[in-house]
């Protein structure tokens, strides 16, 4: 069958199963978009912004475990989706990106929007390609959708120069591919699965340690039935939030930086560490020389390269977390003798008095301004029975979001986690609400981060993804500022964003609706009036603007030296902002 | 210490700058590269000749494994192997060091490839000791220019059967 290049593209991403794409046009790319306008299969949803499009293909992709696609122009599309494509490389986030080229001929002249696409994109992506022939077209989509998903799954460029949209080509769409440099490996060594089995049974302190790995291999009901077969806790990274039910009696939440003084006071003390899909980030290890001192690790990840990379190893298992995890429960289901809470006491006692000594927490007084703990904590109560999506920015916002949500369920939590990318949550958000039109999808932001994406409210209006935002509203780039008050004495080098926009007017500028919560007795029926509204909704929460957010393991810090509050010597300014002038009475924190 | 990778890779568009962003990128060292066309023209051969220390090298070789282009990775300097270089030395000859000259490419087999008045052109190939060696001695004469290829490096066959490597035999029937 004789196709257009335009043709071949839309035949071969309905085969690969594609219902939306995220995508903005250009004049390389009008061929192809003429082609998609011609077409009832695939929804197209047009962004304001190349980053909204990558955002919302990676939100999609966590939200599904599909791979997300997004088609952008050549140029100025291609430099604006980079940090869409660079974070879905940090954390493993399976997409598809179709960028634009100038013709052929022209590829190297300096032509007008001409980027050089593959050089752009090759530090982040897992891989790329470059079509120079129509007929290649279609084994081409197929390896990157191939490559997108198999193994340690990241992002793939695809460019497509103008002519190649436009020529004829004989279309036939491969079954399978095979790539001779490709092949993961997905079942674990047995001999060392049986030493994983063995070091487990013999250990006395042991931890799970669970990364992003379990959530894209859907290994959830395996770390679940392994934690409680042999009475292990388990430690979430951020990337790993709602892989395991935050509030299930074995879960401590989440680790590192700002992760519960339970959770790295178990990961100092334990004696064998079982991290499964996790990569021993620095935001996890703090100081890497006294990184659990006294533990053996097992490690098991699909990709090699995660293993030995930040810390030593003692039982290295590259594998599916899924396949390797079943390996390991069944020999442990013929070992464990039914006597585990017993075995474990000694070691869960300790737990506990951990728990007791330092749990989460924060002073709300109801007379006083909203804390953003607050905020969350009752967002999170008035959901939990509808299992929402949670997407977040990045900051303090996103760390409270992290302790105080604790999400049941898997793929339910999309977050920037390796780039740490302001202006990520509005538009992940968004493309979850497009693969679940009927699901709660809510995007917990800061007035800083969320003002990176703001134009993808036109988005939301027109392509009615009902996304319920709720800015966090500090009047500052709060991390930025906690980072101040602890190691630059306070000196608010730009960190102050001043108290606009108006959120409220803002989506009502675009035909959202904005709601503001002013005080504390308002929150439950705030929130519960958002959530009533089928359009997309911002809801403006000013908050006490100096909460910082612990516990904190300084950077370079030792996991079991936190900070659970402020330091006595913080002097935090007494705010001239009207709003939060009656602020500073309540800054009594514990942790 | 150093080491010396053996890799297989596609023979395509952009492979190459895939191996060495990926050198760039993690802050990994390339002493030397060398790359060209195998038999199957698919394929090319590289030699990257790097240094670290064991976790260091660990990474490269996991690194490198997991370029999708990359078909296999050797540490050929591992186990036993031949390398070999070859440098183009022009070297500056005043009348009275043209003997000079000419006697040490003798010592080191060197080939004289062009000569004019005032200048040789000395072709010599061997491991990075002798080339280094050459360069040494011709240096005080004035060395004009000096192109090296880059070190290539081969596993060696065992001399005599081992168990490990058995010698292929005659399949019976
Ligand atoms: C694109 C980008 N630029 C800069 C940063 C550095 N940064 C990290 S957190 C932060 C402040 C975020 O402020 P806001 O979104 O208001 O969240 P808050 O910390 O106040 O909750 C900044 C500037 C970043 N992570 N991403």
């Amino acid at each position: 069958m004789q196709l257009t290049g335009a043709e071949i593209f839309l035949e071969s991403l309905k085969r690969e199963g594609v219902d939306t794409i995220f995508a903005l046009p250009g004049g390389v790319v009008l061929k192809i978009f003429d082609v998609l306008h011609q077409q009832k299969d695939i929804r197209v949803i047009l962004t304001r912004h190349e980053q909204g499009a990558g955002h919302m293909a990676e939100g999609y992709a966590k939200a599904t475990g599909r791979p997300g696609v997004a088609l952008i122009t050549s140029g100025p599309g291609m430099t604006n989706v980079i940090t869409a494509l660079a974070d879905a490389y940090m954390d493993s986030v399976p997409m598809v990106c179709f960028s634009g080229q100038v013709p052929t001929p022209l590829i190297g002249n300096d032509a007008f929007q001409e980027a050089d696409n593959i050089g752009l994109s090759r530090p982040c992506t897992k891989y790329n390609f470059l079509v120079k022939d129509v007929n290649d077209l279609a084994q081409t989509i197929k390896e990157a959708f191939y490559i997108a998903t198999t193994g340690r799954p990241g992002p793939v460029l695809v460019d497509i120069p103008k002519d190649i949209s436009m020529d004829k080509g004989e279309f036939h769409y491969p079954k399978s591919v095979s790539i001779r440099g490709f092949n993961p490996t997905y079942d674990g060594s047995k001999w060392k699965i049986k030493q994983a089995a063995d070091a487990i049974m013999k250990s006395k302190r042991p931890i799970l340690y669970i990364g992003g790995g379990v959530q894209f291999s859907g290994a959830s009901a395996e770390v679940k039935e392994l934690a409680e077969m042999t009475q292990i806790p388990v430690d979430m990274t951020l990337m790993a939030l709602g892989a395991f039910p935050g509030g299930h009696p074995l879960s401590l939440g989440m680790l590192g930086m700002h992760g519960t003084y339970v959770a790295n006071m178990a990961m100092h003390y334990s004696d064998l560490v079982i991290a499964v899909g996790a990569r021993f980030d620095d935001r996890v290890t703090g100081k890497v020389s006294e990184f659990c001192p006294t533990a053996k690790v097992i490690h098991i990840d699909i990709d090699p390269t995660s293993i030995r990379k930040n810390i030593q190893v003692d039982i290295p298992i590259v594998g599916d977390c899924k396949r390797v995890l079943i390996e390991l429960n069944d020999i442990l289901r013929a070992t464990v003798n039914g006597n585990q809470k017993e075995q474990r006491k000694p070691w869960w006692d300790q737990l506990d008095a951990w728990q007791k000594a330092h749990p989460l927490a924060y002073v709300q007084d109801p007379n006083e301004q909203i804390k953003p703990q607050y905020l969350i904590d009752r967002l999170y109560e008035l959901t939990a029975d509808r299992d929402p999506v949670v997407s977040t920015d990045v900051g303090q916002h996103q760390m409270w979001a992290a302790q105080y949500f604790k999400l049941k369920n898997a793929r339910t939590w999309l977050t920037s986690g390796g780039l740490g990318t302001m202006g990520f949550g509005f538009p992940a958000a968004m493309g979850a609400q497009a693969a679940f039109p009927n699901r709660l999808v809510l995007c917990i932001a800061g007035d800083g981060s969320i003002q990176m994406n703001t134009q993808e409210l036109a988005t939301a209006v027109i392509e009615k993804l009902p996304v319920k935002v709720f800015v966090i509203n500090n009047r500052f780039h709060g991390m930025v500022r906690q980072w101040q008050d602890l190691f630059y004495e306070g000196r608010y080098a730009s960190s102050s964003l001043g108290n606009v926009p108006d959120f409220v007017k803002l989506a009502e500028a675009y035909g959202a609706a904005g709601i503001r919560i002013e005080s504390v007795g308002d929150v439950d029926a705030g929130i519960q009036e958002a959530l009533a509204i089928d359009r997309p909704v911002f809801v403006d929460v000013p908050v006490y603007q100096y909460e910082n957010c612990y516990p904190m393991i300084p950077a370079g810090g030792s996991n079991h030296e936190m900070l659970l509050e402020d330091p006595a010597d913080l002097k935090k300014p007494k705010s001239t902002h009207k709003k939060s002038a009656q602020a500073d009475s309540d800054t009594v924190l514990t942790a | 210490m150093e080491h010396i990778i053996s890799l297989t890779l596609e023979n395509k568009f952009g492979s190459l700058s895939r191996v060495a962003g990926l050198f760039s990128g993690r802050g990994f060292n390339i002493e030397s590269l060398s790359v060209a066309p195998t038999l199957d023209p698919s394929v090319s051969m590289m030699t990257i000749v790097t240094s670290g220390d064991d976790r260091i090298i660990e990474q490269i070789m996991k690194q490198l494994n997991k370029v999708i282009d990359v078909i296999k990775v050797v540490d050929v300097s591992e186990s036993e192997f031949v390398e070999r270089e070859t440098a183009l030395i022009k070297v500056h000859t005043r009348p009275e060091d043209r003997a000079e000259a000419l006697r040490i490419a003798d010592i080191f087999r060197a080939n004289v490839l062009d000569s004019s008045p005032t200048s040789y052109t000395i072709e010599v190939t061997g491991d990075v000791r002798k080339v280094q060696a050459i360069i040494h001695l011709l240096q005080p004469l004035g060395i004009k220019e000096l192109v090296r290829t880059g070190r290539i490096a081969i596993g060696r066959d065992p001399t005599r059967p081992t168990q490990a490597q058995p010698r292929p035999l005659a399949k019976a029937n």
